[in-house]
């Protein structure tokens, strides 16, 4: 992968600015990332089925890196101009790379609930960030490499044991620069023992013709008995590019539900990689993908139990228009000793223009016996006899179309648990099946954004 | 005519086939039959070597020539999910020749728990023979040593004759198909097929001719220390109909044989292949030692519109299994049909699937694959469903199940799916369970010992595949599927 070669460069010549910007206990994984980034640049990259996602065209461009870290200014109401009512969150916001709280946030937290930049995390609770930040990810790809070699900051989200969250937590990631820039952007949840927290993750990107590339690592980590629920929506424009991996670990009786929607966008790689380390914890895995034009979108899942009488539950939805490509590698993992494991996996495709292309592979690894694991996959187009029950009786084709896109998607919807972000999304799919540009109008995050 | 009529005509053909086909013959054991073996390793001297002892012509020579140079630039494939011991290429004899005058061994030298399994199997020594109705190409080692019933199916302008036969006889009819499905460049093992292939079988069905029986061809490993590389080519003219059955079995050895062969299959406008293959190569002993590596590489090309391919498989023996029938439904409307039951036990590893390329318009594909394992074994299913963007109105459906008998085995499904055409349907289902402690209950319950009721649960769970053997396999599959899974549950 002779592209991350330029990463290394830049971290070599630029490397006491990068790091004078960074908490010690980010810049001591320096000196591993360096090694694993130069080993992967020497390999080939990892055989995708498009082009488009492969890792060493992705990192390919001339990016430009914050290094400096420059405030860049940046039009927020432009980004949340809401209106749906009945949800009000705790909001944080990300530009670019660079951790802006809402001013209202602290104050607004409860006790035992702390969001707030990793550096400050780093050098105020150590004990909340060593043990966790690196272990999950661990440089074992070289999006994880790239991202622990060039991090400067992130955010971190601790809930103390027993503390249970109502308010989601939204964190807002925007790309704005006039030149082409790669964010390096890291989340770190912790869930402490009996806690339950839910996040909203939304990417957007302001201006259009710029190339961004958002390099993000994420990694949860739920406690015995903790209940996380992490939702991502993604709405950028046709310029942006996101690599993502999500690490997650899911503690004795723990739960984690992760729903990610890519509704616009350029190029969405993400990568999700959970473990249901204890006994009886249960993960929730859905995500939903409307690509149009040539945008191109992969989810791939490795969803590993660990522990004994687990359950996992996957349902991953794709309707791609024009020339969009989609990908899904979803793979269930049963280690040895897992008995009374419980998993399943759904990947259900539709292809609704003549250019369109998908690529899909379930697939399952069972080392144990005393197991329950299923996973089902289809590709097809819109059922024409429903088609034309709908035009019978007087429903125009393009929004019989939109209907049962609608219809088809409604599962992934109805899988988010809290119902105003459930409305949110429901609402969004509508007015991006419906053809308006996918923007954050209407979205919810308005009230807590004028609070502050 | 009868089964009994038939095996008596089969005795009268001669006694090299009695010897090479009898039953005592056919199960886990070497006999002595003396084979002309060149020395172990691998060169372009030994490659011209096996060309001269076949008396070849110099096209395929050229062929096997270009195939050795290629393959010497390929490294063994290594995505497979399987724990492939380093072979020894050089240390292969690759071509064995059995003189078939010399008498085979007698009962005595059988191991008796071989016997037992096969009197359990329900296969008394003649059977074999009973069980006609079918044409033996009986091929031991590399060499066929005759075949039967040529005579009768050309009458019909069927040629069934063992490759090196149809190199002499037909050489346009091979040289025109040979290589066309799986060329030498395909994979390490299709190349190295290519170079030292010895024989093999080759079938041409004529124009609206339907194959009036079952064609078939032992193949079995015998000389110690040399691979088998055979070479099976099928070519069904349009409307031409043929059934083809394979099935193997191999001595039991300690050391470990590579068996890497070629299966080509080309068929015409309305033609249908169907194929089916029970294998049963030794499998190395409980503790993984010895055992056969079959690493085969077999397609079939739908060339022709409407027509079919299926492909049938019962896969229980081989230390190591790497298989992947395969079909490229190129005609309109064309039909490809996987069915395969995947058995392992103690410390087998098998990869095996298969991959559906749609290139023309309507073409339809159905895969259903029962995977068991047991031991320690490790089973996997690899599929690959393409649809090309060209090709509009295609279907897929996929099922690929899982029965895991043992807290220590390993079940695992690779399906890949690849849609390029909107109009595509492709389905994908698969399941992975163990064998619910209330159906056994059900049949202790009911006087059926844990054994025999595993037995019989498997026997439905593979059942749907099973029905799609032709009935000479049907009967000794299902036996052979409940004597390998003897004692395999506890």
């Amino acid at each position: 992968m002779h592209s991350l070669r330029q990463y290394i460069e830049l971290y070599r010549d630029n490397r006491d600015t990068i790091e004078a910007a960074a908490a010690v206990i980010i810049n001591r994984r320096r000196p591993e990332a360096l090694r694993a980034l130069e080993a992967f640049a020497e390999q080939p990259a990892p055989r995708t089925p498009y082009r488009e996602t492969s890792a060493d065209l992705l990192y390919a461009p001339d990016y430009g890196l914050n290094i400096g870290r420059l405030q860049f200014a940046v039009d927020l109401a432009a980004s949340f101009r809401c209106d749906v009512p009945n949800i009000s969150t705790l909001l944080a916001v990300v530009v670019n790379d660079t951790y802006r709280p809402g001013a209202l946030l602290e104050k607004n937290l409860p006790a035992g609930v702390s969001v707030m930049s990793l550096a400050r995390a780093a050098a105020e609770h150590p004990e909340w960030v060593e043990p966790y930040l690196d272990s999950l990810s661990a440089c074992a790809t070289p999006t994880a490499a790239l991202n622990s070699l060039l991090l400067q900051d992130g955010v971190m989200v601790h809930i103390s044991r027993g503390v249970r969250l109502d308010k989601p937590i939204q964190i807002v990631s925007i790309f704005n620069s006039p030149t082409a820039m790669l964010a390096v952007r890291r989340l770190l949840v912790v869930a402490d023992e009996g806690a339950a927290a839910r996040l909203l993750l939304c990417d957007h990107s302001q201006g259009s013709g710029v190339p961004y590339l958002s390099c993000a690592v994420t990694e949860i980590f739920a406690g015995a008995g903790a209940e996380v629920e992490v939702y991502g929506i993604e709405e950028a424009n046709a310029d942006t590019v996101r690599v993502s991996e999500t690490h997650a670990r899911v503690a004795d009786g723990a739960r984690l539900l992760l729903n990610g929607s890519f509704l616009s966008g350029g190029i969405s790689v993400n990568d999700y990689d959970v473990r249901l380390d204890g006994d009886d914890a249960r993960a929730d895995l859905s995500g939903l993908v409307i690509g149009g034009g040539s945008q191109c979108a992969a989810n791939r899942v490795v969803l590993r139990h660990h522990g004994r009488r687990c359950v996992s539950r996957q349902l991953f939805k794709y309707a791609l228009f024009d020339d969009a490509r989609g990908e899904f590698g979803g793979k269930i993992v049963v280690d040895e000793g897992a008995t009374g494991t419980d998993a399943e996996q759904n990947n259900r495709n539709l292809l609704v223009s003549d250019g369109a292309r998908m690529d899909s592979a379930p697939q399952l690894e069972i080392y144990c016996d005393d197991v329950r694991c299923g996973h089902g996959s289809a590709t097809g187009e819109l059922d024409a006899n429903a088609l034309f029950y709908m035009r019978q009786r007087g429903i125009p084709l393009d929004e019989a179309r939109m209907m049962l896109t609608q219809a088809f998607m409604s599962d992934v919807v109805d899988a988010v648990g809290y119902e105003p972000v459930r409305d949110r999304l429901r609402h969004l799919v509508e007015k991006r099946l419906g053809g308006e540009a996918a923007s954050c109008a209407n979205c919810s995050a308005e009230d807590s954004l004028c609070n502050r | 005519m009868s089964d009994k009529e038939t095996a008596g005509t089969r005795a009268n053909d001669g006694q090299t086939l009695a010897d090479a086909t009898t039953g005592d013959y056919k199960y886990g054991f070497s006999t002595d039959v003396d084979t002309d073996v060149i020395p172990a390793g691998l060169n372009e001297d030994v490659i011209r070597l096996i060309s001269k002892k076949k008396g070849e012509p110099q096209w395929l020579l050229d062929f096997r020539l270009e195939a050795y140079r290629y393959w010497l630039t390929l490294k063994p494939p290594t995505w497979a999910h399987l724990d492939i011991p380093p072979i020894d290429y050089q240390a292969i004899s690759y071509y064995a020749a059995p003189l078939p005058r010399k008498a085979p061994g007698s009962l005595d030298e059988v191991d008796p728990e071989v016997l037992d399994t096969f009197n359990r199997l329900g296969i008394p020594l003649q059977e074999q023979k009973a069980l006609a109705g079918m044409a033996v190409d009986a091929v031991m080692d590399s060499v066929s040593v005759r075949t039967t019933h040529r005579e009768k199916l050309a009458e019909m302008g069927i040629i069934f004759c063992s490759f090196s036969e149809a190199v002499k006889d037909y050489p346009d009819l091979v040289r025109k198909y040979l290589g066309k499905v799986v060329g030498y460049r395909d994979n390490f093992y299709a190349a190295l097929n290519s170079a030292v292939f010895s024989d093999g079988s080759f079938v041409y069905i004529p124009r609206g001719v339907r194959c009036p029986m079952e064609l078939s061809t032992y193949f079995r490993i015998n000389s110690a220390g040399t691979g088998q590389f055979e070479r099976t080519l099928i070519v069904a003219d349009a409307d031409a109909y043929v059934s083809y059955l394979e099935g193997c079995t191999a001595p039991m050895r300690d050391e470990n044989q590579l068996h890497a062969a070629i299966v080509e299959i080309i068929a015409e406008d309305r033609a249908e292949v169907k194929y089916s293959t029970v294998q049963n190569w030794y499998a190395g002993d409980a503790e993984g030692r010895g055992g056969v590596y079959n690493f085969v590489t077999k397609r079939g090309l739908c060339r022709g519109d409407y027509s079919k391919l299926s492909w049938t498989q019962v896969e229980t023996g081989s230390a190591i299994t790497w298989k992947y029938p395969s079909c490229v439904l190129a005609g309109e409307g064309a039909v490809g049909e996987f069915y395969s039951v995947a058995v392992t036990r103690n410390r087998q590893q098998a990869d095996t699937g298969t991959k559906m390329i749609h290139l023309g318009n309507n073409t339809r594909s159905t895969i259903v694959s029962k995977g068991i394992s047991a031991g320690s074994s490790q089973n996997s299913y690899r599929g690959l469903v393409r649809v090309a963007p060209s090709a509009s109105g295609c279907r897929n459906y996929t099922q690929c199940d899982s029965l895991l008998l043992s807290d220590h085995c390993g079940a695992h499904t690779f399906p890949e799916i690849k849609i390029g055409n909107p109009t595509a349907v492709v389905e994908h289902e698969a399941t992975t369970s163990k064998i619910s402690e209330q159906q056994i209950f059900y049949c202790n319950q009911r006087g059926i010992p844990t054994e025999e009721a595993v037995g019989l649960i498997v026997n439905g769970y593979a059942r749907e595949v099973m029905n799609k053997l032709p009935m000479e396999f049907a009967v000794e599959a299902q036996k052979l599927l409940a004597v390998t899974l003897e004692g395999s549950v506890g």
